[in-house]
């Protein structure tokens, strides 16, 4: 049967005080942080990074599925999965589709892709991520976080097997959000508790319990995600789940990560797995799915690059007047410097192994790598003697750099970078997550996939060095 | 490399330059018919007398940019654009047409209009990409070079400031002798190092002005040159090169040098018969975009042996008054840099300067005088360079 066969987890960088925001609006704090997507991040960007980490487990030709799950897809036209898979450099005979609508997409997708598995397929991978907006003064603003997670799923080698699953959906109004509006409406609390969160839950964990003829108090760990966080709470009490065994949701260092929220504690839960314990899944949103995983010994031989802890350490404050910026809820003077042009169509498509993949060439006559890809080599200038050469996971170091505070950004300075890549490689590129006055020759950085900006409507995006994570 | 060389084939007979700086008050069309009227009547011939036009703009687009304000009866313009370069490549093509013996009399005349446009500094416009081509401005790519240099002949950061506000203070001390330059007082050295950081360590007063202009100049063979006046100027030397971008490519460059630059200055002294260009040169007009250009190029056209040029700026050695002026008439910095003109106003200095009519900038008795004028990036660009002289031989 299906089971995940590798995982891998995105934080961003950036981390917003929660106190920070209260001082500014005179509102009440939450305790903790919250994750901030930085101002050339959104949901593909970081599905991306956290499904280029699940893929180091498994060779990217034999995934035959994707599944990319948000409830903010940059583009509400457009198959935004089929820039995940570009990025991450899947194969391009594959099965592809957004799923969104309701944070409960990110269990939808893995469900969709243990099908898939189960139909055939050798491998489905599912990158789910959410970049998730509330209006200020709202407690959301606050409580939400941006991260990302991805899962590879498999019918072998599998370090978590699938033991059973239930849905349930349900038609009623708790949180909607019209196409062109930024911010979610939310019904009264008490009703959506009441009638709609905590049965879907209760229902979809009886169901997937009694499939797999199994009592709460077998579960080593336990998820549960709902958009009210008392239903989870009210669940967890009537299930009598030792607080001990509920996974950590991560609330006062990253924050709620919409669809990518359960998939993201699951990344947390499992590096401490043990073989033979039974995980918990559930989410609710205009119903609920549950899944039940049983650890297989194999989970002691995969770690994902990343682990969700590591990137909670890994971080950098911003402040709330620039959170505002990057956002665009705080319009900013423009700039004297013309708008960006819109990339065009037909070059990105003539380089989309370079734009999105970062590949490069290497001369086969004399070995150099080089990037941009070339047809004539820049060192023995032999023409079309050139090879593919993967660029995006290879480490460079900072061969000199320009702090540019005269071009158009989100966050100045924009930091411009010369690196040098181990194995050979200059190229010359935008540096992100960084502090500009800590910047030295010789820092080693690694590459990240941003979107550069938008113009037309169109997403810009590419490749950036940060520093090593 | 077999570059030939036209030296003493072809003569300049007439020039003309208009103020560069804040034209509120005027077109692209009054810049160059202010500029080429003025070489007319510096050449003392009518319009009807040119046989043949290069225009140099980079953002005017076609011959018809000229021939329509001028009312150019039927005849050819061509309108050639090089990156900041455009003015020079302008110069070299009718010199090259005069040369041939296809024509007898040629006008370069370049222009630029940028204060129109409403931005900070200058815009270079793309043709539809992929959008991958970064986005770094002109005074970023150039900064590239200060922390490089310093690093590599250990000057502290203060120290290396130190050298390239020097540089900004030399050009505007000259530039304010210069009635036709943009900025035409001198600034104390403080206020340059203390002026708002634009890209680390540059800050606005190290980067060159940002204004409208145009240039002209008359070209016929030398043969012909003393049927015009008594006191031409010959062309020694005329050098273009154009490298193959591997400074962004390659590990091995380090940003304390253009290649290109390099290059191109071998080529001219090559058709020039200059050895020591530190002692022959008289005076030097070169392409101070933003101050560690300056620096650089010092070294690249053997001004100065590698690592000593901030010494040699330091000790004054490219003052007015030292042994080797650079930028006598305020240079890009503060004469200002309308793109398609500047190659042509530098070629304007050296006019004036080997005929004698530099006024209060004038260098005593000056023999060989050299452009140079580049476009693009460290790394990656196009190089110019030019050796003019007051006569033949």
């Amino acid at each position: 049967m299906a089971g995940i066969v590798s995982y891998g987890s995105y934080v961003p960088y950036r981390r917003l005080k929660r106190a920070a925001i209260a001082q500014v609006l005179g509102v009440a704090a939450v305790k903790g942080e919250r994750a901030v997507a930085s101002f050339d991040e959104d949901s593909v960007s970081m599905a991306v990074e956290a499904l280029r980490d699940a893929l180091r487990g498994t060779p990217e030709r034999d995934v035959q599925a994707l599944f990319f799950a948000t409830t903010t897809p940059p583009y509400a036209e457009k198959l935004n999965a089929a820039i995940v898979g570009a990025a991450a450099q899947l194969p391009s005979e594959i099965r592809a589709a957004d799923l969104t609508g309701s944070v409960r997409a990110g269990l939808s997708a893995m469900l969709q892709a243990a099908d898939a598995v189960n139909a055939g397929a050798q491998h489905a991978a599912v990158a789910m991520a959410d970049c998730r907006l509330a209006a200020p003064e709202a407690r959301a603003e606050q409580t939400n976080g941006d991260a990302a997670a991805a899962f590879v799923i498999g019918a072998h080698d599998v370090i978590a097997e699938i033991e059973a699953t239930a849905s349930v959906t349900r038609e009623f109004l708790d949180i909607w959000r019209a196409p062109g509006e930024r911010f979610a409406h939310t019904w009264e609390e008490r009703f959506a508790l009441t009638q709609a969160y905590t049965p879907a839950l209760s229902g979809v964990i009886h169901n997937v319990l009694a499939k797999a003829n199994l009592a709460p108090s077998e579960l080593a760990r336990v998820i549960i995600d709902a958009p009210n966080a008392r239903a989870a709470d009210e669940c967890l009490r009537a299930l009598k789940i030792d607080p001990g065994r509920v996974a950590d949701p991560f609330a006062a260092t990253i924050g709620q990560a919409g669809a990518a929220h359960a998939g993201l504690m699951l990344a947390g839960a499992l590096p401490a797995a043990k073989p033979g314990d039974r995980i918990l899944v559930a989410v609710a949103g205009d119903g609920a799915d549950a899944l039940l995983l049983r650890v297989t010994p194999a989970a002691a031989h995969f770690r994902p690059r990343h682990s969700v802890g590591g990137m909670i350490e890994s971080k950098g404050d911003v402040s709330y007047a620039a959170y505002l910026k990057w956002r665009e809820i705080l319009p900013t003077e423009p700039p004297r410097r013309p708008d960006p042009d819109r990339p065009a169509a037909p070059p990105m498509l003539r380089s989309e192994q370079w734009k999105f993949g970062l590949v490069g060439t290497r001369c086969i006559a004399c070995g150099t790598a080089q990037l941009p890809p070339q047809r004539v080599c820049v060192k023995c200038r032999t023409r079309d003697q050139m090879e593919p050469y993967p660029f995006a996971d290879r480490r460079a170091r900072i061969a000199t750099f320009a702090l540019d505070r005269l071009a158009y950004s989100l966050n100045p300075p924009t930091v411009n970078v010369v690196i040098d890549f181990e194995g050979g490689g200059r190229f010359l590129c935008e540096m992100t997550d960084c502090e500009p006055e800590k910047i030295a020759i010789g820092d080693e950085v690694e590459m990240t996939f941003r979107r550069l900006f938008t113009a037309d409507g169109v997403h810009n995006y590419f490749w950036k060095a940060r520093p090593r994570r | 490399m077999a570059s030939k060389g036209i030296k003493d084939r072809v003569a300049i007979v007439g020039m003309g330059c208009t103020p560069f700086g804040e034209h509120w008050d005027k077109s692209v069309d009054d810049l160059l018919i202010d500029a080429a009227y003025e070489a007319y009547e510096s050449a003392g011939i009518n319009p009807e007398d040119v046989d043949a036009y290069w225009l140099g703009t980079m953002g005017s687009l076609s011959g018809l940019t000229l021939s329509t304000p001028l009312k150019i009866p039927y005849r050819p313009v061509t309108r050639v654009e090089n990156f900041c370069a455009t003015g020079s490549e302008s110069l070299r093509q009718a010199c090259y047409a005069v040369a041939s013996g296809a024509y007898d009399v040629a006008m370069a005349i370049g222009v630029e209009k940028l204060k129109d446009s409403g931005y900070s500094g200058l815009v270079v416009p793309q043709p539809p990409n992929d959008g991958t081509l970064g986005n770094i401005t002109p005074p970023a790519s150039f900064s590239l070079l200060a922390p490089a240099y310093f690093k590599k002949y250990g000057l502290d950061p203060d120290k290396g400031k130190d050298v390239i506000s020097r540089i900004a203070w030399k050009n505007h001390r000259n530039g304010a002798k210069n009635p036709r330059a943009q900025f035409r007082k001198e600034v104390p050295i403080e206020a340059i190092k203390n002026s708002p950081k634009v890209a680390d360590p540059l800050g606005v007063m190290d980067c060159s002005g940002v204004s409208d202009g145009a240039a002209a100049a008359i070209v016929v063979r030398a043969e012909d040159a003393l049927k015009y006046r008594k006191d031409p100027i010959y062309i020694k030397a005329l050098s273009f090169i154009a490298g193959p971008g591997e400074g962004p490519m390659s590990p091995e460059y380090d940003f304390t040098t253009f290649p290109e630059v390099v290059a191109s200055a071998k080529d001219a002294y090559a058709q020039a018969g200059i050895k020591n260009p530190r002692q022959e040169i008289s005076m030097a007009e070169v392409h101070d975009c933003f101050t560690p250009t300056e620096l650089v190029l010092y070294e690249d056209m053997g001004f100065s042996p590698r690592g000593t040029a901030w010494r040699d700026v330091m000790e004054g050695f490219f003052d007015l008054e030292g042994k080797l002026p650079v930028n006598p008439d305020g240079g890009l910095k503060s004469f200002g840099h309308p793109i398609g003109a500047s190659g042509l106003r530098m070629m304007y200095e050296m006019w004036l300067q080997l005929r004698g009519e530099a006024g209060p900038r004038q260098i005593d008795n000056p023999r060989l005088g050299l452009t140079h004028n580049l476009g693009g990036a460290p790394g990656r660009c196009v190089s110019f360079v030019s050796v003019v002289g007051k006569s033949l031989g």
